[in-house]
C-alpha cells in the first residue's frame, strides 16, 4: 500500500477508453475541465466535448437533453457546485426522468484543503443519495475509479461518482473486480466492522492490521456504492461482529453513517459510532492538518473502535 | 397511426385551437386544479407546431426523426395535453383523467408516462437547456429534426434561461427555435411589475439571437416567422408571441387570478359557450 494514484487523472485517461470504444459518449465541463481532467477528452474528440463555461445548472439540464436523445454524457465539475449549485436541475433534468446521465464530481471532501469551506463538498452524498434512481458512488482509489467508470457507462440510468483531488493509496491492484452494489470485504474480522468510503479505506485497513496484534480482529468493508447501498453486507456485519464504526469524509448527516445506521436499525440494531463531520463547516488547511483537526485519521477510528467495543461488551 | 400529421388550413387550424380551448377548460374544471391562463395563451402557437410546423407520428411517438417540442413552462400541460390527444398520441378520454391518483396526466408534464412528452418540467427555467443538448445530440448524430421550445415571460426571471441563451448562441445551434409565450402576468401580477424585463427582444437579440415578434394569435404571423426561423442559419432563432393570458374566455382574459386556479362548474358552462 506504498504507492499512490490519481483520481482525476484515471478519470481522464479512462474517458478516453470509453469515448473510443462507444461514439455515444460525450463530456460536459463547467470551466474547470483541466482540474477535472476532462481536458483529455476534449483534445482528443473536440466535436464530442460541450464547455459549459461557468454555468453548471444550463450544464446539467444540456446533459439531460442529450442523455433523452441516446447520447451517454458525462458531466462533471467540482462536487461544491455538482450537485452543490445544481440540485433542482439534477432533480428535474435527470432524477424524475431516469436519463442515462453520469456526473462525476471532483474535489470532493474537506481534503480539498487550503481553498477552504467553500469548496469543501460535504454535504454532496447526502444530496446524491436523496434522490430517488440515482446510483451513487464513492471510489477507494485509482483502479477502483476506473473500473466504476466503465460500469457506469455500460449501466442504464444516472450516476454520481465522487472523486478527490488528492491522490489515493492504492488499494487494489490489476485483479480487483468492481462489483455494483456491493461491499468489498478488505479484511476479514469477527469483532467489528470498519464501512468506509473513499480516501477513509485506507487507514480503515491500516488500524485492522494496526489492532490486530492485540487480539482486536476488525473486519474491514469498502462501501464503495453507497447507493443502492449492501444491505446484505451490513446486516451480515453487524450479527457476526455486533459492532460497527463509519469513516467518511463527509457530514455524519446524510451519508455512509446515516445509511449504514438505517439499515441497522432496521435489521439488527448493534453498537454503531460515526467518523465524519460533525454539523459544521471546515476551514482551509493543509489535507492532512484537516483530516486530523475533524478526526478523519487511524487514530480516530482506534478510538472509535475501543468505544464502540466497549458499548458492545457492556 | 405510423403516419404524419397533415397540414392543415388556417381555417382548419382556428377550429382545431377552439376545439383544444374547449379541452383545457373542461380537464381543469374536472380536476378542479391546474393552470388555465397560461394554456390558453399558448393554444395558438402549439396549434400552428402540431398541426402544420411539425414533422411528428402520434402513432410513433419515438419515431427518431420527429421534430421534438419541448414544454419548458410545465404549468401549462393541459395545452400539450390538448394537443396530444387531438393529435392522436393518446385517447381524449383521457383528459378526464388530468392531475387525477394513476393517471398519465400529471400535473406538471413527465415524461415517464405520457407518449409525446418530450421533457418533465414544472421546475422553470430549463426546458431551454434540455434543448440545447436534444439539437446537440441532433447535430452529432447527423439527424435533421427541428426543435421547439415553448417558454413564458415570467419564466424569463431565471437565470438559467440566460445561461442558456448565452450557450445556444455559442453552439450555434439553429436548427433550435425558441418561442417566448409573453402574455405580460405571471403569478404576481404584471412582469412589468414584478420583475421587468424589457427590453425584452434587444436582451435576445444581444445575446446573439436571430428575434422575430409576432401577435401570438395570428396564425398567418406564426407561420410565417416558423417558416423564417428554418432559415436562419449560424444562430438561433426566438419568436417573440404577444399573447393574452386566458385567451378566448372573456372573464379569464388578463386575469391573473386564472393563472393557477380552476373555474368551478358555472364558469366552465360559461367558458364552454363562449368557445362553442
Amino acid at each position: 500500500m506504498g504507492s499512490t494514484g490519481s483520481f482525476r487523472e484515471t478519470y481522464g485517461k479512462t474517458l478516453i477508453e470509453l469515448g473510443k470504444g462507444n461514439a455515444d459518449i460525450v463530456v460536459l465541463d463547467a470551466d474547470v475541465s483541466h482540474s477535472t481532467m476532462t481536458h483529455y477528452f476534449a483534445s482528443q474528440f473536440p466535436e464530442r466535448f460541450f464547455n459549459c463555461g461557468i454555468a453548471e445548472q444550463n450544464m446539467i439540464s444540456i446533459a439531460g437533453g442529450l442523455a433523452s436523445s441516446g447520447k451517454i454524457p458525462f458531466a462533471s465539475a467540482f462536487a461544491v457546485f455538482v450537485p452543490g449549485r445544481c440540485f433542482d436541475q439534477i432533480r428535474i433534468s435527470i432524477a424524475q426522468p431516469h436519463l442515462n446521465v453520469k456526473l462525476v464530481a471532483t474535489h470532493g471532501g474537506i481534503t480539498v484543503g487550503e481553498d477552504g469551506a467553500s469548496h469543501q463538498a460535504i454535504e454532496d452524498l447526502s444530496l446524491m443519495c436523496s434522490l430517488p434512481s440515482f446510483t451513487v458512488i464513492v471510489p477507494a482509489d485509482a483502479t477502483e475509479t476506473a473500473l466504476a467508470l466503465k460500469t457506469a457507462a455500460i449501466t442504464e440510468g444516472p450516476f454520481y461518482i465522487r472523486l478527490c483531488r488528492l491522490e489515493g493509496k492504492v488499494i487494489y491492484d490489476e485483479n480487483y473486480r468492481f462489483n455494483l452494489g456491493k461491499a468489498n470485504m478488505l479484511k476479514t474480522g469477527s469483532d467489528v466492522t470498519i464501512i468506509a468510503i473513499g480516501l477513509m479505506v485506507a487507514p480503515a485497513c491500516e488500524i485492522a492490521d494496526n489492532l490486530k496484534p492485540e487480539g482486536i480482529n476488525c473486519r474491514v468493508l469498502n462501501m464503495s456504492t453507497l447507493k443502492p447501498i449492501d444491505e446484505m453486507a451490513i446486516k451480515q456485519a453487524a450479527i457476526e461482529t455486533g459492532a460497527i464504526v463509519t469513516v467518511e469524509e463527509h457530514l455524519e448527516h446524510g451519508g455512509l453513517g446515516s445509511e449504514v445506521a438505517s439499515v441497522i436499525a432496521k435489521n439488527h440494531p448493534v453498537p454503531m459510532e460515526m467518523i465524519a463531520i460533525k454539523d459544521t463547516y471546515a476551514q482551509s488547511g493543509k489535507p492532512a492538518e484537516l483530516l486530523e483537526y475533524y478526526g478523519l485519521t487511524t487514530k480516530g477510528i482506534e478510538q472509535a473502535v475501543r468505544t464502540v467495543l466497549k458499548r458492545k461488551k457492556s | 397511426m405510423s403516419t404524419e400529421t397533415a397540414s392543415l388550413s388556417v381555417t382548419e387550424l382556428q377550429n382545431t385551437a377552439k376545439r383544444l380551448r374547449r379541452h383545457i377548460i373542461y380537464m381543469i374544471g374536472t380536476a378542479g386544479s391546474g393552470h388555465p391562463g397560461g394554456s390558453l395563451s399558448a393554444v395558438e402557437i402549439i396549434t400552428t407546431l402540431y398541426f402544420k410546423i411539425m414533422h411528428h407520428k402520434p402513432g410513433a411517438p419515438h419515431w427518431t426523426e420527429r421534430d421534438r417540442f419541448v414544454l419548458s413552462k410545465g404549468h401549462a400541460a393541459p395545452v400539450l395535453y390538448a394537443t396530444l390527444a387531438e393529435c392522436g398520441y393518446f385517447p381524449k378520454e383521457n383528459l378526464a383523467t388530468l392531475r387525477k391518483l394513476g393517471s398519465d396526466l400529471q400535473g406538471h408534464t413527465d415524461c415517464n408516462g405520457t407518449p409525446g412528452v418530450e421533457m418533465s418540467a414544472g421546475s422553470l427555467g430549463q426546458g431551454l437547456s434540455f434543448s440545447i443538448g436534444i439539437t446537440l445530440a441532433g447535430r452529432l448524430n447527423k439527424q435533421n429534426y427541428r426543435v421547439y421550445t415553448l417558454l413564458g415571460d415570467g419564466e424569463c426571471d431565471e437565470g438559467q434561461v440566460w445561461e442558456a441563451a448565452m450557450s445556444a448562441a455559442h453552439f450555434k445551434v439553429d436548427s433550435l427555435t425558441a418561442i417566448v409565450d409573453k402574455n405580460g402576468l405571471q403569478i404576481d401580477g404584471w412582469t412589468k411589475d414584478i420583475m421587468n424585463s424589457e427590453p425584452f427582444t434587444d436582451k435576445w437579440k444581444s445575446f446573439g439571437w436571430h428575434t422575430i415578434e409576432v401577435d401570438g394569435h395570428d396564425f398567418n404571423q406564426l407561420i410565417d416567422a416558423f417558416e423564417q426561423a428554418k432559415t436562419i442559419k449560424g444562430k438561433p432563432t426566438i419568436i417573440i408571441a404577444h399573447t393574452i393570458k386566458g385567451k378566448g374566455v372573456s372573464f379569464m382574459e388578463n386575469k391573473v387570478d386564472f393563472h393557477g386556479k380552476a373555474p368551478n362548474p358555472v364558469q366552465v358552462e360559461q367558458a364552454l359557450k363562449e368557445l362553442a
